[in-house]
């Protein structure tokens, strides 16, 4: 076993752990366990997983309204996390920032915004406070296409590269299926710069376009722009090119492929035809990492469903704590307006 | 006993004195905005801080005041006390979102796990022929949000003291600098001054009306009340200094002895401080009331240029005045 195969192995935890959280998340909204919108990073988790690898428990930070899989990637306990999307008094805010603020300052996170441009803008604010500390510290943003929509992202990312903050932009455009607008849903990718990368561009940020999907080719432009921001060489943006999952199109996610069956790596399980098809063939990063992880040699398949085995059960475990934790209560609602 | 007389400085180089205070004794207190830097402030209101701090702490920023102020905030998460300048009131449009969405609810959004020590100081200030861009305070749009404190001081002493309390505060303060304040000069106390945020002061005793004035108003109560006790009317004029928190036992204990309130601010009335105040009296007090409680602010239109317009739009000595005596001697029934 090399040690690049023991790194992929990790990365695939990691995504099995995302994958497997985010299903549930999507379970118990359909037993209407929770109220209200939430999204999903489904198709996503190799760029957190790889991205998060790269960073160190003293950085910070910033994510959005999508902010599930990089919670859990971080570290944050699935359990709490899953209470505080349920609104249970166990949660990892008490149930009051829910699936849109999931936060967990321990870890290094800034508060997480909805507010989706304004994200950007908090991780600049956490670059500048690395900067001032002097002991080489950094933030990493992530953000999808949609946030450089917003003013507040233009004005962020020349205040990094005008003062030479130690951040690391990260985009995850999720757009280039465009979904959404084949099922006749929200338009996605309207930027009049074809190419997100000039954006950053134009105030002088190094720009790279890396496959989202591949955890080794996220996680070597992370490091790179991580080591460099360390050493003083500035912010550095990286366009990961994710595949987003037919379940988040909808504006309420639906698990409209079902669980993720695994021994669709392994062939003990066809793909079914139909417009899936492509997405579990060529694109979702969870099966495309298993199938590389696949072909080496040793039992990878026993290796693969004691993994799965491991983390589905700890997932079972997260949901039924969250789900016997009790509601926030009531006593508590006017707390911590102010210190 | 021989008492050195009173060390008198203006409003403006109070304000410094705590900035500075707060920079010596804190490396975390960073000062953030337009012109704050070598320039001293556009209106001298940073002068010298960044001689003595360097580039490295007061720091100024393009105009960019939305991403400036969201750094700010990100950078207050992530352990730094940076004070805001925000150089004109009116330009907190620019800031809001991060103000409002971000600032004012982490602490509540993260079950308190998190927290931004922030100030944001802005000015305001009618009658300079600044007009409709360049003169508002939107303190009461700020007070409607949970989650913000906010100071406005009325004099050299409280500037410093109210200053030094926001630096320190662990939540977001806003503290709102009326120019029309920063030339006048008053007693202010050497070294370290607090004035702790939510307590009111009472600048005049009296027995016949309660005056409650925010800001620049206190000034004009006080001409107000003096002229009004040459006609035999004693107004008590308390200044809040915070509108959040707001220190409601005071206000409530001056009017069960006076039985008659006037709230004043120098910001549009519809809607405003005085609204509140007023309704927190009527609230809390009305059986000791012996008449409506009456609001001057100023008058629900943008601010003109022009100095003859500009002038009539915020009340004056004359008008407090007048709207204490119809109070106190019933003439407006």
């Amino acid at each position: 076993m090399t040690e690049q195969q023991e790194k992929s192995w990790k990365f695939l935890e990691s995504m099995l752990l995302m994958r497997r959280f985010e299903e549930a998340v999507a379970q118990l909204s359909v037993q209407k366990e929770f109220a209200g919108h939430f999204h999903l990073y489904i198709g996503q988790e190799a760029t957190g997983a790889a991205a998060m690898a790269a960073l160190e428990s003293r950085d910070h930070v910033a994510t959005t309204h999508r902010n599930h899989g990089h919670l859990v990637a971080r570290g944050a306990d699935p359990g709490a996390a899953l209470a505080e999307i349920l609104g249970r008094e166990t949660g990892l805010c008490g149930g009051r920032g829910g699936t849109l603020h999931l936060t967990d300052p321990s870890l290094g996170f800034l508060s997480t915004s909805a507010v989706v441009g304004g994200a950007i803008s908090l991780a600049v604010g956490g670059g500048y406070a690395c900067k001032q500390r002097r002991d080489g510290s950094i933030t990493a943003a992530f953000f999808g296409d949609g946030a450089l929509e917003e003013g507040i992202a233009f004005e962020a990312l020349n205040l990094a590269s005008l003062w030479q903050l130690p951040v690391v932009f990260i985009c995850e455009n999720n757009s280039q299926d465009a979904w959404g607008v084949a099922k006749g849903g929200f338009p996605t990718l309207v930027h009049a710069a074809g190419d997100l990368r000039s954006i950053p561009g134009a105030v002088g940020i190094p720009a790279q376009r890396v496959d989202g999907t591949d955890t080794d080719d996220v996680h070597n432009a992370v490091a790179r722009a991580v080591a460099r921001a360390r050493d003083g060489g500035g912010p550095s943006f990286i366009e990961a090119m994710t595949r987003r999952w037919a379940g988040s199109a909808p504006l309420w996610p639906e698990l409209s492929t079902g669980v993720t069956d695994l021994r669709m790596a392994t062939g003990e399980v066809p793909i079914e035809p139909g417009p899936h098809h492509d997405w579990y063939a060529r694109h979702d990063p969870v099966l495309r990492l298993a199938r590389t992880l696949l072909a080496t040699r040793g039992d990878a398949a026993g290796r693969l469903r004691t993994l799965d085995r491991a983390i589905t059960a700890r997932i079972e475990a997260a949901r039924q704590f969250a789900v016997d934790s009790p509601r926030a209560a009531a006593a508590a609602a006017l707390d911590h307006v102010f210190a | 006993m021989f008492m050195a007389e009173p060390r008198v400085i203006d409003f403006r180089t109070a304000v410094i004195e705590a900035l500075a205070d707060a920079m010596r004794t804190d490396r975390n207190v960073v000062v953030i905005g337009e012109d704050v830097g070598a320039a001293g402030g556009v209106f001298k209101q940073t002068e010298g801080l960044f001689a003595e701090f360097g580039a490295h702490r007061v720091i100024d920023t393009p105009i960019s005041e939305s991403g400036a102020f969201g750094m700010a905030v990100g950078a207050a998460m992530a352990g730094l006390r940076p004070v805001f300048e925000v150089m004109f009131g009116d330009f907190m449009t620019l800031v809001m979102d991060q103000l409002v969405n971000q600032a004012a609810k982490v602490r509540y959004m993260s079950n308190g796990a998190a927290c931004v020590p922030l100030v944001l100081r802005t000015t305001m200030g009618v009658g300079a022929g600044l007009g409709p861009q360049h003169s508002q305070g939107f303190a009461a749009w700020a007070a409607h949000v949970p989650g913000l404190k906010i100071a406005i001081p009325s004099c050299p002493e409280d500037a410093k003291g109210l200053f030094a309390a926001a630096i320190a505060d662990d939540d977001p303060v806003l503290v709102f600098e009326d120019r029309a304040l920063y030339a006048s000069r008053g007693p202010v106390p050497p070294g370290r001054h607090v004035v702790p945020l939510g307590v009111a002061v009472t600048r005049r005793p009296g027995r016949d009306l309660t005056i409650v004035a925010i800001g620049r108003m206190v000034g004009i109560a006080l001409d107000a009340a003096g002229k009004l006790a040459e006609e035999g009317i004693e107004a008590e004029v308390i200044d809040p200094r915070t509108i959040v928190p707001l220190d409601v036992s005071t206000i409530l204990a001056s009017v069960r002895r006076t039985s008659r309130a006037l709230v004043l601010d120098a910001a549009p009335r519809r809607f405003g401080v005085t609204a509140e105040i007023a309704a927190v009296i009527q609230e809390q007090a009305f059986d000791w009331l012996d008449a409506p409680v009456g609001r001057l602010g100023a008058a629900d239109v943008p601010v003109p240029v022009a100095h003859s317009l500009e002038q009539l739009i915020i009340p004056d000595v004359a008008t407090v005045v007048a709207a204490a005596r119809d109070l106190v001697r019933g003439n407006g029934e």
